[in-house]
């Protein structure tokens, strides 16, 4: 655990110490070169904007809507016939629209249900295997101004919901 | 995104409603709102200062030393790039920072992947293949090991937080595999 973490937190400074030097040896005005690239960034981010604000806006009305209440109370059923802790469907609902609150969830679940619970473990999975899709869409899709979509959202909702039955098949099949 | 953003909004009010919190609505759209500007603040930072170190690997060559390690695959996945087009370098920077968690890092390099492949493009309003692949990439989290998970399950005082990093990486890679199988099955069923 201990060297991989080290890797970790070597693999940012190594890889600007890097380039820069690189560009030092290929003669590059290195500083010039950083300020006119950083540039761009404050046109880049008020191009995403609006589309963030949208997305934020409509994720946090949902969350304090108690949408999500009602759909854990929905598939309750079908989870405890398949013997799949209740937490899962928070995660895996949360996971999607926010990645600052599917934290802060994940947490609530290690903390009531034990570091060691079978909840905690697919959601462990869950958190580590998801990522908070909306989010990317409305970055990626806004940084370059595209309008329609085809069938991208549809594939990511599916490779989603999928991706969590992936995940709760290999916790069950591996505890 | 459009359905999705009228469903999120309508259920909200419409539970809201139903639940007695209209209150919280209300408050929670300014929250939404508030929230946005601080993490547009905060990309603010670090896409220009990822922008700020791509230039310099772009300008110094750099690039055709790095890409020339994940060329294949990222070749094989989007053949409709052009061999030297830019959008190869920063894809494959994009999925290297990706692959190591590096979240900070890999939006940035993300939209500059955006931006490059809409040059190949550049009037289109409708997204391309080729931006879908990239997307549904990034949305099926290919990271190897996520530290934050495994740091929150030792505060808590598992017993073997690490356990999960195999288990993780099974489920990662699966889902990625489903999720571009199905990206390319409804490209044919669509053709």
């Amino acid at each position: 655990m201990k060297t991989i973490s080290l890797i970790s937190q070597l693999i940012i400074p190594l890889f600007i110490l890097l380039t820069i030097l690189y560009g030092c040896i290929k003669r590059v005005r290195v500083y010039d070169c950083f300020v006119s690239g950083a540039k761009e960034g404050v046109g880049v981010v008020i191009r995403i904007f609006p589309y963030l604000l949208a997305i934020f806006v409509a994720v946090k009305a949902f969350q304090s809507s108690g949408a999500f209440e009602l759909i854990q109370g929905l598939l309750q059923g079908i989870l405890e016939t398949f013997q799949i802790p209740i937490d899962v469907v928070s995660i895996a609902l949360i996971k999607p629209l926010s990645g600052s609150a599917s934290l802060g969830v994940f947490t609530n679940i290690v903390k009531t249900s034990g570091p060691d619970s079978l909840a905690t473990r697919i959601c462990a999975v869950i958190m580590g295997s998801a990522e908070t899709t909306f989010y990317v869409l409305a970055v990626y899709l806004g940084a370059v101004g595209i309008k329609r979509t085809r069938y991208l959202v549809l594939v990511c909702v599916i490779a989603d919901l999928v991706g969590i039955i992936i995940a709760i098949s290999i916790v069950k099949f591996f505890s | 995104m459009n359905t999705i953003w009228v469903l999120l909004i309508v259920i909200s009010i419409l539970f809201s409603f139903l639940n007695g919190r209209l209150g919280e609505f209300t408050k929670s759209i300014f929250e939404g709102a508030k929230s946005a500007v601080e993490v547009s603040l905060f990309l603010l930072g670090i896409v220009s200062l990822w922008l700020g170190i791509t230039k310099i690997i772009e300008d110094s060559g750099l690039i055709h030393r790095l890409s020339n390690f994940f060329q294949y695959f990222v070749r094989r996945l989007f053949k409709n790039i052009p061999g030297e087009h830019p959008a190869i370098t920063s894809i494959t920077l994009n999925l290297l920072a990706n692959l190591f968690g590096l979240g900070n890092a890999a939006t940035p390099l993300g939209i500059k992947a955006m931006q490059d492949l809409k040059t190949l493009n550049p009037d289109g309003e409708t997204i391309t293949f080729e931006m879908m692949v990239f997307i549904v990439i990034n949305t099926a989290s290919i990271q190897l090991i996520s530290f934050t998970v495994i740091g929150i399950l030792a505060d808590y005082g598992s017993k073997d937080p690490s356990s999960i990093v195999l288990p993780t990486l099974l489920a990662t890679f699966l889902s990625a595999v489903f999720a571009l199988g199905l990206l390319f099955a409804v490209r044919r069923f669509f053709k």
